[in-house]
């Protein structure tokens, strides 16, 4: 290939366009924030404005202000967008048929991802910050959603009453505390206002083991709102040596194909200095490599 | 009206890069293959008319220069369209019902290689509403292939199905530039280009040219033994605006198609020019072309499309056979435009 020449070789035009009385007065509203179509002849409206209709009819000069919405009827994926591209991330062009008119304008959507892209979805223009009077002006469509944003931010108090904070206070210190009701003999972590054996509450506090069996787990793949962990996590429910009721935390520090019921596993702490009143003072639970606790001596508790 | 017929055509291979050659270098051969094969020269021809645009090389006038590729001396009677080179047969077809001459040169090359090829045709867009957006010719036609998906007129795995056959057939045509046997599930692995269009759903980009030569009556049956008789030309476009067409069919290549007399006998084969796989399948429709019909057997322009030529090729493919004595009744196509706006369909028979 070396024995022939080749050169870069750049081709630019530094040509004008006169716009005319129709296009011109489309591209000098989209200036102002303003779309308009033209009206055809037959009753129709076309945006964007054309001198001329598919017919060869002339249009009527008559301007119709249109509300900057419209819907896709064709769309295509540009996942590696070229150098000449509104935007410089993927996107789509699509065909959108303003409301209110006959035809449809070529145009480019901010979707973020495929997926949000349907026929038929509906779209409004985002305009341009700065505008001068070209189909630009319009820095592209985004999609227009069926439904309101409805969050709900309300502020209580957390009052955790005396059991509980029992429990928690115990955390603080790096201590698993329980609650016994003499009568049944049970310990609950964490203490609770009542046994349900006996319906006394479980007053007298003991310190249960940060050690225990895993009875049950589920493995978590699937995202949704207000997750704090990235899939895949585990879930498990561990009956401290010492409690008669499984307390709930993460399992980690194994591959989760190696997670199973009986499991004997310790809990693994934040750094001293971390801690609070809080069962976050643990970061998750994980093998102690023990031999698994067999099924009957934690078959009571599943 | 005058008979004319195609007596013979040439092509260079369809070559993704042909670092050897400028355009005049690409004409000369074909040109005098085309009519060596008929025993005449130039100063046999009454007219010669080529396809070409600048664009592609990005030379202005290099239309002009291609006659370089010519002996133009004494002077040629001689003309050129910014189109495909079968608009230029189609205006030489016409030249020659005047009936003062009996010969006509047609010739067409495109250099694909030399420029960005997807931006450079967004220049065929609207310049006030749409080439500021950038709308590359494959996101063009992606906007089509999605209607035709959401009118449920096809599916990708049709798509895919168009472009093994193109390919396969390919296998045949020593002057194919992509041709194999692919299965049609590897093909729907691909990524996307512009969704729903995958590479293989997409013609290449090839550096080619071609030349026929067109004579009319008693001097075509002269020139050789079985001239393919153009029985019926047309063509039609569409408006230019995308958003006023139904882009998932082609009442232009339908009408042509009845202008040309494409459904008045048996078709035995049609080169359709289908720069994307899921165009093929809005014109078989649109020509009538039903299952029995052997569409492309050259691999069409998904197996190799030289710009401003593969529309020319399809004429000549379709020809060759019936000069060949292999079809007797062909259908040739070509597009000019985005999202096969303009149509040009012509019937070809041997005696």
């Amino acid at each position: 290939m070396s024995d022939f020449l080749s050169a870069p070789y750049v081709l630019q035009y530094t040509y004008t366009r006169s716009t005319g009385p129709v296009i011109g007065r489309f591209l000098e509203s989209l200036r102002y924030g303003v779309l308009e179509g033209v009206r055809t002849a037959d009753g129709g409206v076309l945006c964007p404005p054309l001198e001329y209709d598919e017919k060869g009819e002339a249009t009527t000069g008559e301007f119709i202000q249109l509300r900057p919405v419209g819907t896709v009827k064709s769309w295509t994926w540009v996942p590696e967008p070229r150098k000449g591209h509104p935007l410089d991330r993927p996107f789509a062009f699509a065909l959108i048929q303003i409301d209110g008119t006959d035809n449809a304008m070529v145009h480019v959507v901010d979707a973020e991802k495929p997926k949000r892209m349907k026929t038929g979805m509906r779209v409004r223009a985002r305009w341009a910050e700065e505008r001068n009077g070209t189909i630009r002006d319009i820095a592209c469509f985004e999609p227009v959603l069926p439904y309101l944003p409805g969050p709900v931010h309300l502020d209580y108090d957390v009052r955790p009453g005396q059991h509980y904070t029992a429990f928690l206070r115990g955390l603080q210190e790096g201590k698993l505390i329980g609650g016994c009701d003499s009568q049944s003999g049970k310990v609950y972590v964490p203490p609770r206002a009542a046994d349900p054996f006996t319906g006394n509450p479980t007053s007298e506090y003991v310190e249960v083991a940060d050690t225990g069996v895993l009875t049950t787990f589920t493995i978590i793949r699937i995202p949704f709102e207000g997750q704090k962990l990235k899939p895949p996590y585990c879930f498990g429910a561990i009956v401290l040596d010492g409690a008669d009721m499984p307390i709930y935390h993460l399992i980690s520090g194994v591959p989760y194909d190696q997670i199973r019921m009986g499991m004997r596993v310790k809990a693994k702490w934040k750094p001293r200095e971390e801690w609070e009143t809080s069962l976050e003072n643990i970061l998750y639970f994980e093998p102690t490599g023990e031999p698994d606790a067999p099924f009957e001596s934690y078959e009571e508790h599943l | 009206m005058r008979n004319v017929a195609i007596v013979s055509f040439a092509q260079l291979p369809s070559v993704r890069v042909s670092h050897a050659t400028d355009e005049a270098e690409l004409v000369q051969p074909v040109t005098s293959q085309a009519m060596k094969q008929v025993g005449i020269t130039q100063d046999d021809i009454g007219f010669t008319c080529s396809g070409s645009t600048d664009y592609l090389p990005g030379r202005p006038f290099s239309f002009v220069a291609a006659v370089d590729g010519l002996k133009a001396w004494p002077p040629i009677r001689e003309s050129h369209v910014e189109m495909d080179g079968a608009f230029a047969l189609y205006e030489a077809w016409v030249r020659l019902l005047h009936g003062d001459i009996d010969t006509a040169l047609v010739f067409s090359f495109g250099k694909c290689s030399l420029g960005p090829v997807p931006d450079v045709l967004n220049l065929q867009n609207d310049p006030y509403y749409v080439q500021p957006l950038g709308l590359d010719s494959i996101s063009a036609a992606a906007l089509q292939a999605q209607a035709l998906i959401d009118a449920g007129k096809a599916t990708e795995r049709d798509f895919a199905e168009v472009a093994v056959r193109n390919r396969k057939n390919a296998l045949g045509n020593p002057n194919a530039q992509i041709k194999g046997d692919f299965g049609v599930d590897e093909l729907l692995e691909e990524p996307y280009l512009s969704s729903p269009l995958r590479k293989s759903f997409c013609s290449p980009l090839s550096d080619s040219a071609a030349a026929i030569v067109l004579a009319a009556g008693d001097a075509a049956k002269k020139l050789t033994k079985r001239p393919a008789w153009i029985r019926g030309i047309d063509h039609r476009t569409e408006p230019h605006s995308l958003g006023q067409r139904d882009l998932t069919s082609s009442p232009s290549a339908k009408l042509a198609a009845e202008k040309a007399g494409v459904g008045k006998g048996k078709v035995d084969l049609a080169e359709l020019h289908a720069p994307f796989a899921h165009q093929e399948l809005i014109l078989r429709e649109a020509l009538g072309l039903g299952d029995d019909v052997n569409v492309n057997p050259s691999g069409g322009a998904l197996a190799a499309n030289s710009l401003m030529t593969a529309g020319l090729i399809r004429f000549g493919e379709a020809a060759s056979r019936v000069l060949a004595g292999k079809a007797d009744r062909a259908v040739a196509h070509t597009t000019n435009g985005v999202c096969l706006q303009h149509n040009l369909v012509a019937v070809l028979e041997g005696e």
